[in-house]
């Protein structure tokens, strides 16, 4: 039996990208939300959150929608000369930054807030502008916050299925990751292969969430 | 340099703040007041980490005006919170340098090697601030704020988080503060002890408003201060060392008042001493009893006359012949007060029986 590394690979691929977009995308909301005293805070808050309620589906199906060549998404993409996402990478990418930001946001804004305000207020009255204090002060300080943020935001994104399905598709080498490719395993009665990549899933699973549980005590050891 | 002008108007829940601030280009200034009185908002405001309304000058420079307001960061201050803070990612060599880094090269007055000689920081400097101790954090706290050669400092109750140890071995370096950075020092305080010992000027607050402000020889005498601070109301006296007796161990200080004889001490002809003469320890008499232990006994006159709780009476007095701005206090029993007749002008003799020697 040939073992077919290529969802792997992709699906590492599609992590990787993510996790890397959602630490440009979540920081500064998660920043803006521990620190505005705004109302519009539990708005954006909610919004960020829903992914965590809705059933993947309804965000892919509106995320076709959106991003197909009728909806406004893909229209503005089409002008930009990007073309469709739907059943590209690039789209999983979207989609995946979508569906994991809770998972990047909350660790970062949880860390934000407990940092409270006196460090920066040092920090500022020791000369240090506020992009300074935010790189030299809360970076350091919230190193926790940030790799749980990583870790979850690259997990969950392996871990998906539902929006891949609808966005992506099943083009192998394209679209085709680790969860869409056990569930054709399973669809064609071969269980070997589906035993394979699902117990490979599950060891992976639990060596990344021990890692980060052993790395993070020993971050908060240290600090003491 | 002009001092530091300010008027200040804030609102917070239901704590208005509304003051008016002319405080002195040099020594320290002290904001005295309780809890809730406004003196940390004060503070805060001064250090930009508080909005309101009004304008505030530090020397010629604005650092807010009308909707111009100058970031924290390019402050010229130094700020030395209540408790440290330090950075708990740096070690503290590199708290230290934090802000010394960040101020431009021809600004800095002050360098690594002297503050941490100066604060005995040498053999810290590696450690993590973790492992170290209250006062020592505290000592790395100031130093950091010093090393930005700031123009201001402003201090937040350094002391209030320590124990008394720990005040006891930082008080000496705040009183030789002046020495290094001849700058302008705003105190936050509620201790009336701490303020005698360190500060040269005071701003009393209470309730977001300013009850009165001035030298604090004349603030630490005013009746309704010392009446409410009880077994703390005490007057301050600046000194002179005038000479020594070295058979009886014992030094001469001179002030408005006469001679003064305490425990000898390490200071030189000249030297100036700050001595603090608490008003129970003050007693009053019409004679100058020659035959008493009691070595410091002057001439003075009564200039003011309160009750002070119950069956005392809070005396101020004045030296007759130079009524100045330094009186000292006497806190006596009513029946006291009654037999010997005191009435304001009365002229009789103070009996010193205690003198705390504060620098």
């Amino acid at each position: 039996m040939e073992f077919d590394w290529q969802p792997v690979w992709l699906t590492l691929k599609l992590a990787t990208a993510t996790t890397f977009v959602l630490l440009f995308v979540g920081t500064p909301i998660a920043w803006w939300l521990s620190q505005t005293r705004c109302r519009l805070k539990y708005v954006v808050g909610a919004v960020v959150a829903m992914p965590l309620v809705l059933p993947p589906t309804v965000l892919g199906f509106y995320l076709l929608v959106f991003l197909g060549p009728n909806g406004p998404g893909g229209q503005l993409t089409h002008a930009l000369g990007i073309g469709t996402l739907p059943f590209t990478f690039t789209g999983l990418v979207v989609a995946s930054v979508l569906y994991s930001l809770p998972f990047v946001v909350q660790p970062l804004q949880n860390a934000f807030e407990a940092l409270g305000s006196r460090s920066l207020e040092v920090a500022a009255t020791l000369r240090a502008s506020p992009l300074d204090r935010f790189f030299h002060v809360v970076v350091p300080l919230a190193r926790p916050g940030f790799l749980t943020a990583m870790v979850l935001g690259f997990a969950h994104t392996v871990g998906e299925f539902g929006v891949v399905l609808m966005i992506g598709g099943n083009i192998p080498g394209e679209t085709k990751v680790l969860s869409v490719a056990i569930y054709d395993h399973v669809e064609t009665l071969q269980y070997e292969q589906a035993h394979l990549l699902s117990a490979g899933m599950i060891g992976f699973a639990f060596v990344v969430l021990l890692l980060l549980y052993l790395l993070n005590g020993r971050l908060h050891r240290s600090e003491l | 340099m002009a001092g530091i002008q300010a008027t200040i108007r804030s609102r917070l829940g239901d704590f208005s703040l509304d003051v008016t601030l002319d405080i002195p280009a040099s020594g320290i200034t002290a904001l005295f007041g309780h809890s809730g009185s406004g003196k940390t908002a004060i503070l805060r405001s001064i250090a930009g980490l508080e909005s309101f309304e009004g304008d505030m000058f530090v020397g010629d420079e604005p650092w807010q005006q009308g909707k111009t307001i100058l970031p924290v960061h390019r402050r010229p201050l130094g700020y030395v919170f209540q408790e440290s803070s330090l950075f708990p990612h740096l070690s503290v060599q590199e708290n230290l340098l934090f802000g010394y880094k960040r101020t431009p090269e021809q600004s800095r007055l002050l360098g690594l090697e002297q503050v941490s000689e100066w604060l005995g920081l040498e053999q810290l400097l590696l450690r993590r601030t973790q492992r170290l101790s209250g006062g020592e954090r505290q000592r790395v706290a100031i130093g950091r704020a010093l090393l930005t050669s700031p123009k201001l400092l402003l201090m937040d109750e350094p002391l209030s988080a320590l124990d008394e140890q720990s005040k006891r071995e930082i008080m000496p370096y705040l009183e030789r503060l002046h020495d290094y950075l001849p700058i302008p020092v705003i105190y936050v305080s509620h201790s009336l002890t701490e303020v005698a010992r360190l500060a040269d000027h005071m701003v009393w607050l209470n309730g977001g408003r300013v009850v009165d402000s001035g030298s604090v020889q004349s603030m630490l005498t005013r009746m309704e201060l010392a009446i409410s601070h009880g077994d703390e109301a005490a007057a301050v006296l600046d000194t002179v060392v005038a000479g020594e007796d070295e058979q009886y161990h014992l030094t001469a200080l001179d002030c408005r008042f006469g001679r003064l004889w305490v425990k000898r001490m390490e200071k030189s002809l000249g030297d100036s001493v700050r001595v603090r003469i608490p008003a129970r320890d003050v007693s009053l008499s019409l004679e100058e009893e020659t035959q008493s232990s009691i070595l410091n006994i002057w001439r003075a006159e009564v200039v003011e006359i309160a009750a002070a709780g119950a069956g005392q009476m809070l005396i101020k007095l004045c030296c007759p012949e130079r009524k100045g701005d330094q009186p000292l206090l006497a806190r006596i029993t009513c029946k006291s007060h009654d037999r010997l007749g005191v009435r304001i002008g009365t002229q009789l003799y103070a009996r010193i029986k205690s003198v705390g020697l504060l620098e």
